[in-house]
């Protein structure tokens, strides 16, 4: 399979008053088209900021990063910005929807960013929230959901552009067992049946038990790599 | 449409925030709205005068008269087209709170030079021939609901004693800050019973009004009339009725200046209330901004979003204000004594320095919370603990 993902020697540092915190060592990574990777690692093992630096939102100290032929660590903020809403879905732990939205209109917000029609927007959301099993929630506001329903809405909100990438933060990490069953059942079926790659970070081993493929990190090294 | 949606939604989202923002926005425009109205209203006197009359007045102070003999001398100068004169009356009509004007004129001039008071030929003509006859304003004539025909009494001060008038016209205003609320009456009437009462006090008037041909010439014409007089018991000073109506506005201007001042205070300070809301709301979204950013939302869209909801709170707020800015100015009149503004209007301006106002404010007090949500990253966004 060919590769998606491409992160060459790439370090992180931040800065906390005049001292420099390295986070990421020289990593070195490649995922290919259709992979489900977990990251796995203690807290400040740099699993969190590695997912940051692959989805767009951060960028590295050193090396490079290409996603899909472009090589995202060259890109300046606005270009960084239009490249993620095309090509990267995101799932945090908290959610994050917008609590003065709907279900619908927190979904289609990605898609306001296109030049989509409305009637071709909403077509979109309704597949995306059907396929999450949300179709008869649509109107109902964050408020009116429970913790599992609003991560749907989120994943809904993640792949209703149709990205090549979904990235997860700790997706379950704020569910309860039966919610985080159904979060990652429905991530192996965008996996599976619609070939997303996915990356997703947790601390759970019973979560990574679904990705094709599990990576440790551990004071920013791959482990085992 | 989805944007706006979200602008409105967040601008909403503390509804108790949000709506004592939008009463304090609204306090400020009303108190600002109330305080420019009187400025205005006291300059505009000021600005109502024609640029063709001159006064004539006593040198030392408009308190002292001068003679009547006057009148043919200063007609006579160069320039001036028609002479007018009048005498501050005084007295009391009714209740001494029921403050207008009393003058008594010159019948046969004064419609003549004070071609802003519009009165029928056959009122006018009727004024004129009857001794004591009164003209008044039409403003007058609607607060104390008097008819031509009716009767007005006054009781005397600076001329005592009982004074009865017929009303033989109404005049009405030419332009929006002329002035409707005086009494004119015959000058003569006053003075034969002067000559009578009190004959020292006979053949003055207070002051002189003089229509010229050219206002360009008003410097000079005024120079001529005063040297006539130079040297004489009573020497007078001649100036634009402008000038002469700044003179009295001057006298309140420290007054004038602090509520001037005042007023913009008050927008100073209501920018604060709406700048403490903004960026407390700004706060409260860190991670919000954060997500859309991820989303691929563009620094131009934040802008758009805080900036709306900054003009919509003040948007509100100055909708709000300006619209009971009319009912409380009009109730602000009434608990004035009737009279002591001859006009009192909110001017289009005042309404737009307002209006303008409360868009400036929106806009001012959403630039730091624009600029913290721009220059928090994405990372540092999402671990904010608000």
């Amino acid at each position: 399979m060919a590769s998606l993902i491409t992160v060459q020697n790439v370090s992180k540092s931040y800065w906390r008053e005049k001292i420099e915190i390295p986070v990421l060592n020289n990593i070195t990574i490649n995922v290919e088209q259709g992979e489900f990777l977990a990251l796995m690692g203690p807290s400040g093992s740099g699993k969190t900021t590695l997912l940051n630096l692959i989805a767009g939102i951060d960028k590295p100290s050193n090396g490079n990063i290409i996603v899909n032929g472009t090589d995202i660590s060259s890109l300046g903020e606005s270009a960084l910005a239009k490249w993620r809403a095309n090509n990267v879905g995101f799932i945090f732990q908290f959610y994050n929807l917008i609590p003065v939205l709907s279900a619908f209109e927190n979904v289609e917000l990605p898609l306001l960013l296109t030049k989509l029609s409305k009637a071709q927007r909403k077509k979109q959301v309704e597949t995306a929230l059907t396929l999450v099993g949300l179709g008869d929630r649509m109107h109902h506001s964050p408020k009116q959901l429970s913790g599992g329903q609003e991560q749907r809405v989120a994943i809904a909100r993640a792949i209703v552009t149709d990205p090549v990438l979904l990235v997860a933060d700790e997706p379950t990490g704020d569910l309860d067992r039966h919610s985080a069953e159904e979060i990652l059942t429905l991530m192996e079926r965008l996996n599976k049946e619609y070939q997303k790659t996915i990356i997703m970070v947790t601390h759970d081993p019973h979560a990574a038990e679904r990705a094709k493929l599990v990576k440790h990190l551990e004071k920013g090294d791959l482990v085992g790599a | 449409m989805k944007i706006l949606k979200l602008i409105f939604a967040n601008a909403l989202r503390h509804k108790l925030r949000t709506s004592l923002t939008v009463i304090g926005i609204a306090i400020a425009v009303i108190a600002f709205g109330v305080l420019r109205t009187v400025v205005t209203v006291w300059d505009s006197s000021v600005d109502a005068a024609a640029a063709n009359r001159l006064i004539t007045r006593q040198a030392v102070s408009f308190i002292f008269p001068l003679p009547y003999a006057y009148k043919e001398k200063i007609l006579n100068v160069d320039g001036v087209k028609n002479v007018s004169f009048a005498n501050w009356f005084g007295g009391v009509y009714k209740d001494k709170n029921n403050f207008f004007a009393r003058l008594c004129v010159d019948a046969e001039t004064i419609f003549d030079v004070m071609q802003e008071f519009l009165i029928t030929p056959e009122e006018l003509a009727n004024f004129k021939k009857e001794r004591n006859a009164c003209v008044i304003g039409q403003d007058i004539a609607t607060q104390y609901n008097i008819k031509v025909g009716d009767q007005m009494v006054l009781e005397g001060d600076i001329f005592p004693g009982r004074w009865e008038f017929v009303v033989r016209g109404i005049y009405k205003p030419k332009n929006k800050n002329t002035d409707d609320t005086q009494m004119l009456f015959h000058w003569t009437y006053v003075d034969e019973r002067m000559k009578v009462e009190s004959p020292t006090r006979a053949g003055n008037v207070g002051w002189y009004i003089v229509l010229i041909n050219d206002a360009n010439k008003a410097a000079e014409i005024s120079e001529g009339i005063d040297a006539i007089f130079k040297n004489s018991s009573a020497e007078t000073k001649t100036e634009t009725e402008k000038a002469f109506t700044q003179g009295f506005v001057s006298a309140s201007g420290a007054i004038i200046t602090a509520m001037n001042f005042m007023s913009f205070v008050i927008i100073g300070i209501i920018m604060l209330v709406l700048a403490n809301t903004m960026i407390m709301a700004a706060r409260e979204r860190t991670r919000e901004y954060a997500v859309l950013k991820t989303l691929g939302f563009s620094a131009f869209h934040l802008v758009g979003l805080i900036l709306g909801e900054s003009l919509v709170i003040a948007l509100i707020g100055g909708g709000v204000g300006i619209t009971l800015t009319y009912p409380i100015v009009a109730g602000f009149e009434q608990a004035m004594p009737k009279g002591f503004f001859p006009f009192f209007f909110i001017e289009p301006i005042t309404t737009i320095i307002a209006m303008s106002a409360a868009i400036l404010i929106g806009i001012l007090a959403s630039i730091f919370p624009i600029q913290r949500a721009l220059k928090t990253n994405i990372v540092d966004g999402f671990r904010f603990v608000g």
